[in-house]
Protein backbone atom coordinates (compact mmCIF):
# COMPACT_ATOMS: atom_id res chain seq x y z
CA UNK A 1 0.00 0.00 0.00
CA UNK A 2 2.55 2.28 1.11
CA UNK A 3 6.37 2.86 0.62
CA UNK A 4 8.89 1.94 3.56
CA UNK A 5 12.04 2.95 4.41
CA UNK A 6 14.56 2.06 7.15
CA UNK A 7 15.05 2.93 10.66
CA UNK A 8 18.24 2.22 13.16
CA UNK A 9 17.82 0.85 16.93
CA UNK A 10 20.65 3.22 17.66
CA UNK A 11 19.59 6.10 15.66
CA UNK A 12 16.36 6.12 17.15
CA UNK A 13 17.73 7.06 20.52
CA UNK A 14 19.85 9.54 18.79
CA UNK A 15 16.48 10.92 17.18
CA UNK A 16 15.65 11.20 20.98
CA UNK A 17 18.29 12.99 22.44
CA UNK A 18 19.37 15.88 20.37
CA UNK A 19 17.54 19.01 18.69
CA UNK A 20 17.36 19.53 15.20
CA UNK A 21 17.49 22.22 12.63
CA UNK A 22 13.67 21.41 11.70
CA UNK A 23 12.61 22.88 15.09
CA UNK A 24 13.81 24.94 18.30
CA UNK A 25 12.39 22.35 20.98
CA UNK A 26 11.63 23.96 24.21
CA UNK A 27 10.14 20.68 25.92
CA UNK A 28 13.12 18.38 26.18
CA UNK A 29 11.26 15.53 27.14
CA UNK A 30 9.49 15.17 23.26
CA UNK A 31 11.57 14.58 20.17
CA UNK A 32 11.44 16.73 17.67
CA UNK A 33 9.90 14.65 15.38
CA UNK A 34 7.10 14.52 17.84
CA UNK A 35 6.15 18.02 17.94
CA UNK A 36 6.46 18.47 13.95
CA UNK A 37 4.19 15.18 13.93
CA UNK A 38 1.60 16.98 15.86
CA UNK A 39 2.04 20.28 13.92
CA UNK A 40 1.41 18.07 10.34
CA UNK A 41 -1.45 15.78 11.63
CA UNK A 42 -3.53 19.12 13.49
CA UNK A 43 -2.82 21.00 10.04
CA UNK A 44 -4.25 17.90 8.12
CA UNK A 45 -7.02 17.55 10.08
CA UNK A 46 -8.03 21.21 10.06
CA UNK A 47 -7.62 21.02 5.81
CA UNK A 48 -10.25 18.09 5.50
CA UNK A 49 -6.59 16.00 4.09
CA UNK A 50 -6.61 13.73 7.02
CA UNK A 51 -8.98 12.22 9.42
CA UNK A 52 -7.68 11.73 12.56
CA UNK A 53 -10.46 9.07 13.46
CA UNK A 54 -8.97 7.28 10.73
CA UNK A 55 -5.49 7.60 11.74
CA UNK A 56 -6.49 5.85 15.17
CA UNK A 57 -7.79 2.95 13.44
CA UNK A 58 -4.73 2.26 11.55
CA UNK A 59 -2.29 2.39 14.60
CA UNK A 60 -4.64 0.23 16.58
CA UNK A 61 -4.47 -2.28 13.42
CA UNK A 62 -1.28 -2.37 13.20
CA UNK A 63 -0.32 -2.47 16.80
CA UNK A 64 -2.71 -5.22 17.61
CA UNK A 65 -5.02 -6.62 14.23
CA UNK A 66 -1.61 -8.08 12.43
CA UNK A 67 1.90 -9.62 13.02
CA UNK A 68 3.89 -12.82 12.83
CA UNK A 69 1.05 -15.01 14.22
CA UNK A 70 -0.12 -15.21 11.06
CA UNK A 71 3.13 -16.16 8.99
CA UNK A 72 3.46 -18.46 11.91
CA UNK A 73 -0.28 -20.16 11.00
CA UNK A 74 0.62 -20.86 7.22
CA UNK A 75 4.00 -22.30 8.30
CA UNK A 76 2.27 -24.49 10.66
CA UNK A 77 0.19 -25.60 7.88
CA UNK A 78 2.58 -26.28 5.16
CA UNK A 79 4.33 -28.28 7.60
CA UNK A 80 1.07 -30.51 8.69
CA UNK A 81 -0.47 -30.37 4.99
CA UNK A 82 1.68 -31.12 2.25
CA UNK A 83 -0.89 -30.21 -0.49
CA UNK A 84 -1.43 -26.73 1.33
CA UNK A 85 2.53 -26.82 1.00
CA UNK A 86 2.54 -27.48 -2.42
CA UNK A 87 0.52 -24.37 -3.19
CA UNK A 88 2.49 -22.05 -0.87
CA UNK A 89 5.73 -22.37 -2.79
CA UNK A 90 3.70 -22.38 -6.28
CA UNK A 91 1.60 -18.89 -5.23
CA UNK A 92 2.51 -17.77 -2.03
CA UNK A 93 -0.59 -15.07 -1.70
CA UNK A 94 -2.94 -17.38 -3.36
CA UNK A 95 -2.26 -19.74 -0.33
CA UNK A 96 -1.97 -17.37 2.07
CA UNK A 97 -5.88 -15.96 1.23
CA UNK A 98 -7.29 -19.69 1.71
CA UNK A 99 -6.29 -18.69 5.82
CA UNK A 100 -8.41 -15.52 5.18
CA UNK A 101 -4.55 -13.76 4.68
CA UNK A 102 -3.89 -11.18 2.72
CA UNK A 103 -3.98 -6.85 2.22
CA UNK A 104 -1.60 -4.25 1.65
CA UNK A 105 2.22 -4.62 0.54
CA UNK A 106 2.09 -7.79 -0.34
CA UNK A 107 1.32 -7.98 -4.11
CA UNK A 108 2.98 -11.08 -4.85
CA UNK A 109 4.63 -13.77 -2.24
CA UNK A 110 7.34 -16.19 -2.78
CA UNK A 111 7.77 -18.49 -0.10
CA UNK A 112 11.26 -19.75 -0.08
CA UNK A 113 12.01 -23.49 1.65
CA UNK A 114 14.69 -24.31 3.93
CA UNK A 115 16.55 -27.90 3.93
CA UNK A 116 19.38 -28.96 5.91
CA UNK A 117 21.68 -27.88 2.61
CA UNK A 118 20.04 -24.70 1.95
CA UNK A 119 19.16 -22.14 4.30
CA UNK A 120 17.20 -18.71 2.93
CA UNK A 121 17.50 -15.30 4.26
CA UNK A 122 15.32 -12.13 3.39
CA UNK A 123 16.67 -8.64 3.20
CA UNK A 124 15.74 -5.52 1.66
CA UNK A 125 19.51 -2.78 0.87
CA UNK A 126 17.08 0.03 -0.23
CA UNK A 127 14.64 0.51 2.14
CA UNK A 128 12.65 -1.95 4.08
CA UNK A 129 10.59 -4.58 2.28
CA UNK A 130 8.31 -6.79 4.24
CA UNK A 131 5.19 -8.88 3.72
CA UNK A 132 3.56 -6.89 6.46
CA UNK A 133 -0.04 -8.66 5.51
CA UNK A 134 1.79 -11.83 6.78
CA UNK A 135 4.56 -11.08 9.75
CA UNK A 136 3.35 -7.44 10.33
CA UNK A 137 5.49 -4.44 10.59
CA UNK A 138 9.75 -5.32 10.40
CA UNK A 139 11.43 -4.72 13.29
CA UNK A 140 13.62 -2.24 13.48
CA UNK A 141 16.97 -4.22 13.15
CA UNK A 142 15.48 -5.31 9.68
CA UNK A 143 15.10 -1.45 8.98
CA UNK A 144 18.68 -0.67 10.09
CA UNK A 145 22.02 -0.05 8.25
CA UNK A 146 23.96 -2.47 9.94
CA UNK A 147 21.29 -5.41 8.31
CA UNK A 148 20.95 -3.76 5.39
CA UNK A 149 24.52 -3.03 4.53
CA UNK A 150 26.24 -5.93 5.90
CA UNK A 151 24.02 -9.18 5.11
CA UNK A 152 24.25 -8.95 1.40
CA UNK A 153 27.64 -9.00 1.86
CA UNK A 154 28.88 -11.35 5.00
CA UNK A 155 25.52 -13.38 5.56
CA UNK A 156 27.45 -16.00 7.50
CA UNK A 157 29.05 -13.57 10.03
CA UNK A 158 25.68 -11.70 10.49
CA UNK A 159 23.88 -14.70 11.47
CA UNK A 160 26.58 -15.56 13.38
CA UNK A 161 26.72 -12.56 15.41
CA UNK A 162 23.03 -13.51 16.11
CA UNK A 163 23.45 -16.85 17.28
CA UNK A 164 22.97 -19.03 13.88
CA UNK A 165 26.37 -20.54 13.23
CA UNK A 166 25.89 -22.66 9.80
CA UNK A 167 28.26 -25.05 8.48
CA UNK A 168 29.82 -23.79 5.16
CA UNK A 169 28.20 -26.62 3.53
CA UNK A 170 24.72 -25.39 3.87
CA UNK A 171 24.54 -23.01 1.24
CA UNK A 172 22.80 -19.42 1.88
CA UNK A 173 20.84 -17.97 -0.09
CA UNK A 174 20.08 -14.19 0.37
CA UNK A 175 17.10 -12.38 -1.14
CA UNK A 176 17.09 -8.86 -1.53
CA UNK A 177 13.54 -8.06 -1.92
CA UNK A 178 14.26 -4.57 -3.73
CA UNK A 179 10.89 -5.58 -6.04
CA UNK A 180 7.52 -5.46 -5.14
CA UNK A 181 7.66 -9.04 -4.67
CA UNK A 182 8.06 -10.40 -1.10
CA UNK A 183 9.46 -13.53 0.61
CA UNK A 184 8.88 -15.28 3.52
CA UNK A 185 11.02 -18.26 4.88
CA UNK A 186 9.45 -21.59 5.43
CA UNK A 187 11.58 -23.54 8.30
CA UNK A 188 12.13 -26.74 8.24
CA UNK A 189 9.94 -28.37 10.82
CA UNK A 190 11.95 -29.35 14.21
CA UNK A 191 12.63 -33.23 14.86
CA UNK A 192 10.21 -34.42 17.95
CA UNK A 193 7.50 -32.25 16.56
CA UNK A 194 5.43 -35.13 14.88
CA UNK A 195 3.05 -35.91 17.72
CA UNK A 196 2.22 -31.94 17.80
CA UNK A 197 -1.15 -30.62 16.92
CA UNK A 198 -1.07 -27.52 13.69
CA UNK A 199 -2.53 -25.06 16.43
CA UNK A 200 0.44 -26.62 18.94
CA UNK A 201 3.50 -25.56 15.65
CA UNK A 202 2.08 -22.62 14.95
CA UNK A 203 2.80 -21.72 18.92
CA UNK A 204 6.46 -22.36 17.85
CA UNK A 205 7.12 -20.64 14.95
CA UNK A 206 9.34 -17.48 15.30
CA UNK A 207 9.06 -14.32 12.95
CA UNK A 208 13.35 -14.21 12.95
CA UNK A 209 13.05 -18.04 11.75
CA UNK A 210 10.66 -16.41 9.05
CA UNK A 211 12.75 -13.54 7.97
CA UNK A 212 15.56 -16.20 8.21
CA UNK A 213 17.82 -15.02 10.53
CA UNK A 214 17.38 -17.67 13.14
CA UNK A 215 15.91 -21.66 12.92
CA UNK A 216 13.58 -23.51 14.92
CA UNK B 1 19.82 7.55 -7.64
CA UNK B 2 23.01 6.93 -6.11
CA UNK B 3 22.01 7.92 -2.39
CA UNK B 4 22.54 6.62 0.92
CA UNK B 5 19.63 4.29 0.83
CA UNK B 6 21.18 1.98 -1.10
CA UNK B 7 23.01 0.32 1.35
CA UNK B 8 24.34 -3.23 -0.12
CA UNK B 9 27.97 -3.12 1.07
CA UNK B 10 28.61 -0.52 2.93
CA UNK B 11 31.00 -0.40 5.94
CA UNK B 12 31.07 1.38 9.15
CA UNK B 13 27.03 0.69 10.66
CA UNK B 14 28.54 -1.82 13.24
CA UNK B 15 26.46 -4.95 14.29
CA UNK B 16 23.01 -6.18 14.04
CA UNK B 17 21.33 -5.64 17.68
CA UNK B 18 17.96 -7.28 17.87
CA UNK B 19 15.73 -5.64 20.55
CA UNK B 20 13.94 -8.16 22.82
CA UNK B 21 10.18 -7.37 23.04
CA UNK B 22 9.93 -4.47 20.89
CA UNK B 23 7.22 -2.44 20.25
CA UNK B 24 5.59 -2.02 16.98
CA UNK B 25 5.65 2.04 17.49
CA UNK B 26 8.60 3.25 19.98
CA UNK B 27 6.46 6.21 20.55
CA UNK B 28 3.05 7.72 19.66
CA UNK B 29 4.59 9.98 16.95
CA UNK B 30 5.99 7.08 14.95
CA UNK B 31 2.04 5.34 14.79
CA UNK B 32 1.03 8.68 14.02
CA UNK B 33 3.25 9.22 11.09
CA UNK B 34 2.92 5.78 9.67
CA UNK B 35 -1.13 6.27 9.39
CA UNK B 36 -1.23 9.36 8.49
CA UNK B 37 1.02 8.48 5.48
CA UNK B 38 -1.40 5.51 5.00
CA UNK B 39 -3.97 7.72 4.64
CA UNK B 40 -2.48 10.25 2.39
CA UNK B 41 -1.59 7.58 0.51
CA UNK B 42 -5.23 7.24 -1.00
CA UNK B 43 -5.72 10.96 -1.79
CA UNK B 44 -4.50 11.02 -5.47
CA UNK B 45 -1.96 13.59 -4.17
CA UNK B 46 1.14 11.45 -5.40
CA UNK B 47 1.78 7.45 -6.41
CA UNK B 48 3.41 4.98 -4.62
CA UNK B 49 6.71 5.09 -6.43
CA UNK B 50 7.37 9.54 -6.27
CA UNK B 51 6.47 8.51 -2.32
CA UNK B 52 9.41 6.16 -2.00
CA UNK B 53 11.46 8.18 -3.84
CA UNK B 54 10.95 11.34 -1.81
CA UNK B 55 12.52 9.04 0.93
CA UNK B 56 15.52 9.13 -0.93
CA UNK B 57 15.58 12.78 -1.77
CA UNK B 58 16.67 13.27 2.38
CA UNK B 59 20.03 14.66 3.34
CA UNK B 60 22.19 11.64 3.72
CA UNK B 61 23.27 13.28 7.23
CA UNK B 62 19.29 13.53 8.23
CA UNK B 63 18.84 10.05 6.55
CA UNK B 64 21.06 8.45 9.27
CA UNK B 65 19.86 10.26 12.19
CA UNK B 66 16.18 11.60 12.02
CA UNK B 67 15.00 7.41 12.76
CA UNK B 68 13.05 5.13 10.68
CA UNK B 69 9.95 7.31 11.14
CA UNK B 70 11.51 10.51 10.85
CA UNK B 71 12.14 10.09 7.15
CA UNK B 72 8.82 9.04 6.94
CA UNK B 73 8.12 12.08 8.29
CA UNK B 74 10.16 13.90 5.95
CA UNK B 75 8.95 12.37 2.96
CA UNK B 76 5.31 13.66 3.73
CA UNK B 77 5.96 17.21 4.77
CA UNK B 78 8.40 17.08 1.57
CA UNK B 79 6.12 15.77 -1.49
CA UNK B 80 2.61 17.84 0.49
CA UNK B 81 4.69 20.73 0.21
CA UNK B 82 5.94 20.29 -3.43
CA UNK B 83 2.79 19.26 -4.00
CA UNK B 84 1.08 22.69 -2.91
CA UNK B 85 -1.17 21.19 -0.36
CA UNK B 86 1.12 22.90 2.63
CA UNK B 87 3.76 25.19 3.09
CA UNK B 88 7.21 24.03 4.82
CA UNK B 89 6.24 27.93 6.81
CA UNK B 90 2.91 26.66 7.85
CA UNK B 91 4.51 23.77 8.87
CA UNK B 92 7.25 25.88 11.06
CA UNK B 93 4.61 28.23 12.79
CA UNK B 94 2.62 25.64 13.79
CA UNK B 95 5.43 23.75 15.52
CA UNK B 96 6.54 26.97 16.97
CA UNK B 97 2.74 27.63 18.09
CA UNK B 98 2.33 24.06 20.03
CA UNK B 99 5.83 24.49 21.37
CA UNK B 100 4.73 27.94 22.54
CA UNK B 101 1.63 26.34 23.75
CA UNK B 102 0.06 29.24 21.74
CA UNK B 103 -3.56 29.40 20.50
CA UNK B 104 -2.32 27.72 16.82
CA UNK B 105 -3.35 30.13 14.07
CA UNK B 106 -6.41 28.46 11.70
CA UNK B 107 -5.68 27.63 8.37
CA UNK B 108 -5.97 29.43 5.45
CA UNK B 109 -7.99 27.41 3.21
CA UNK B 110 -7.27 29.38 0.03
CA UNK B 111 -4.45 29.76 -2.39
CA UNK B 112 -3.71 26.13 -1.90
CA UNK B 113 -3.85 22.82 -3.73
CA UNK B 114 -6.05 21.43 -1.94
CA UNK B 115 -8.98 20.11 -2.14
CA UNK B 116 -7.78 18.47 -5.88
CA UNK B 117 -9.91 18.95 -8.64
CA UNK B 118 -10.59 15.53 -10.24
CA UNK B 119 -7.76 16.16 -12.84
CA UNK B 120 -5.52 16.61 -10.68
CA UNK B 121 -5.33 12.96 -8.89
CA UNK B 122 -2.77 10.75 -9.38
CA UNK B 123 -3.82 7.27 -8.97
CA UNK B 124 -1.76 5.39 -6.50
CA UNK B 125 -0.99 2.72 -8.61
CA UNK B 126 -0.54 -0.96 -8.73
CA UNK B 127 1.89 -2.73 -8.81
CA UNK B 128 1.61 -4.79 -11.55
CA UNK B 129 -1.27 -4.64 -14.24
CA UNK B 130 -3.05 -7.51 -15.81
CA UNK B 131 -1.93 -7.63 -19.39
CA UNK B 132 -0.11 -9.90 -20.97
CA UNK B 133 3.49 -9.58 -21.15
CA UNK B 134 6.25 -11.68 -23.70
CA UNK B 135 9.48 -12.10 -21.31
CA UNK B 136 12.40 -11.78 -22.98
CA UNK B 137 14.38 -14.15 -20.67
CA UNK B 138 13.75 -17.28 -19.27
CA UNK B 139 15.15 -19.58 -16.72
CA UNK B 140 18.42 -20.29 -16.45
CA UNK B 141 20.10 -17.46 -19.00
CA UNK B 142 23.05 -15.83 -18.34
CA UNK B 143 22.37 -12.09 -17.85
CA UNK B 144 24.74 -8.69 -17.06
CA UNK B 145 23.07 -6.14 -15.27
CA UNK B 146 23.20 -2.52 -17.15
CA UNK B 147 25.02 -0.23 -15.68
CA UNK B 148 22.43 2.40 -15.21
CA UNK B 149 23.56 5.30 -13.07
CA UNK B 150 20.26 7.50 -13.15
CA UNK B 151 19.76 10.69 -10.65
CA UNK B 152 16.33 9.54 -10.44
CA UNK B 153 14.52 7.19 -8.72
CA UNK B 154 15.64 3.46 -9.27
CA UNK B 155 15.14 -0.04 -8.30
CA UNK B 156 18.53 -1.17 -9.33
CA UNK B 157 20.85 -1.88 -5.95
CA UNK B 158 24.17 -0.77 -7.01
CA UNK B 159 26.25 -3.48 -6.09
CA UNK B 160 24.80 -5.64 -8.90
CA UNK B 161 25.57 -3.22 -11.70
CA UNK B 162 27.63 -4.16 -14.80
CA UNK B 163 27.17 -8.17 -13.16
CA UNK B 164 26.65 -11.41 -14.90
CA UNK B 165 23.75 -13.69 -12.76
CA UNK B 166 21.44 -16.26 -14.07
CA UNK B 167 17.95 -16.14 -14.17
CA UNK B 168 16.04 -18.48 -11.16
CA UNK B 169 12.51 -17.19 -11.67
CA UNK B 170 10.50 -15.26 -13.99
CA UNK B 171 7.63 -13.23 -12.98
CA UNK B 172 5.88 -13.07 -15.96
CA UNK B 173 3.58 -10.45 -15.30
CA UNK B 174 2.84 -6.78 -16.09
CA UNK B 175 4.86 -5.13 -13.41
CA UNK B 176 5.27 -1.29 -13.23
CA UNK B 177 9.03 0.27 -13.88
CA UNK B 178 9.91 2.44 -10.47
CA UNK B 179 12.46 4.71 -12.35
CA UNK B 180 9.56 5.99 -14.72
CA UNK B 181 6.68 5.99 -12.58
CA UNK B 182 8.37 7.52 -9.63
CA UNK B 183 8.67 10.84 -12.12
CA UNK B 184 4.94 10.45 -13.47
CA UNK B 185 6.29 9.20 -16.69
CA UNK B 186 4.64 6.25 -17.50
CA UNK B 187 4.09 2.99 -16.23
CA UNK B 188 6.69 1.00 -18.95
CA UNK B 189 4.92 -2.54 -17.83
CA UNK B 190 7.51 -5.37 -18.29
CA UNK B 191 8.45 -8.64 -16.71
CA UNK B 192 10.62 -8.68 -13.37
CA UNK B 193 13.16 -11.60 -12.86
CA UNK B 194 14.93 -13.31 -9.88
CA UNK B 195 18.83 -13.22 -10.80
CA UNK B 196 21.02 -15.14 -8.99
CA UNK B 197 24.61 -14.11 -8.50
CA UNK B 198 27.27 -15.68 -7.16
CA UNK B 199 28.63 -13.91 -3.97
CA UNK B 200 32.34 -14.25 -5.62
CA UNK B 201 30.89 -12.32 -8.63
CA UNK B 202 29.48 -9.34 -6.34
CA UNK B 203 31.78 -9.56 -3.80
CA UNK B 204 35.26 -10.70 -5.27
CA UNK B 205 38.30 -11.37 -2.62
CA UNK B 206 35.94 -10.28 0.04
CA UNK B 207 33.02 -12.68 -0.76
CA UNK B 208 32.02 -15.31 1.90
CA UNK B 209 31.87 -19.59 0.79
CA UNK B 210 28.66 -20.93 -0.43
CA UNK B 211 26.85 -18.08 -0.74
CA UNK B 212 24.43 -17.09 -3.49
CA UNK B 213 22.88 -13.51 -3.64
CA UNK B 214 19.34 -13.05 -5.17
CA UNK B 215 17.67 -9.96 -6.41
CA UNK B 216 14.75 -9.24 -8.15
CA UNK B 217 14.78 -6.92 -10.98
CA UNK B 218 13.05 -5.01 -13.83
CA UNK B 219 13.76 -6.71 -17.47
CA UNK B 220 14.83 -3.10 -18.60
CA UNK B 221 17.81 -3.50 -15.78
CA UNK B 222 19.03 -6.39 -17.97
CA UNK B 223 20.66 -7.99 -21.27
CA UNK B 224 21.72 -11.31 -22.48
CA UNK B 225 25.24 -12.33 -21.29
CA UNK B 226 27.63 -13.52 -24.36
Amino acid sequence: MTAHDDHDHDEHDQAHSHDHDHGHSHDHDKPWQAVRTEAMETLLSELGVVDSNRVDEIVSFYEEGIGPKSGARVVAKAWTDSAFKARLLANGLEACAELGLGGPETEYLHVVENSPSVHNVIVCTLCSCYPWTILGLPPAWYKSSAYRSRLVREPRRVLSELGLALDDNVKIQVWDSVSEIRYLVLPERPAGTEAMTEEELAAIVTRDSMIGVSRL
Amino acid sequence: MNGIHDMGGLHGFGKVEIEPNEPVFHGRWEGRVYAMTQVLDTKGIYNLDEHRHEIELMDAASYLTDGYYGRWLFAMESILTRKGVISRDEVDQRVADLEESKQARPVETKDRNWPLQDEQRIPWGAWRKDVAVSPKFQVGDRVTVQNHQPAGHTRLTHFVRSKTGTITIVNARAWVLPDTRAHNAGENLQPVYNVTFSATEIWGDAAEPNVEIKVDLSEDYLERAD
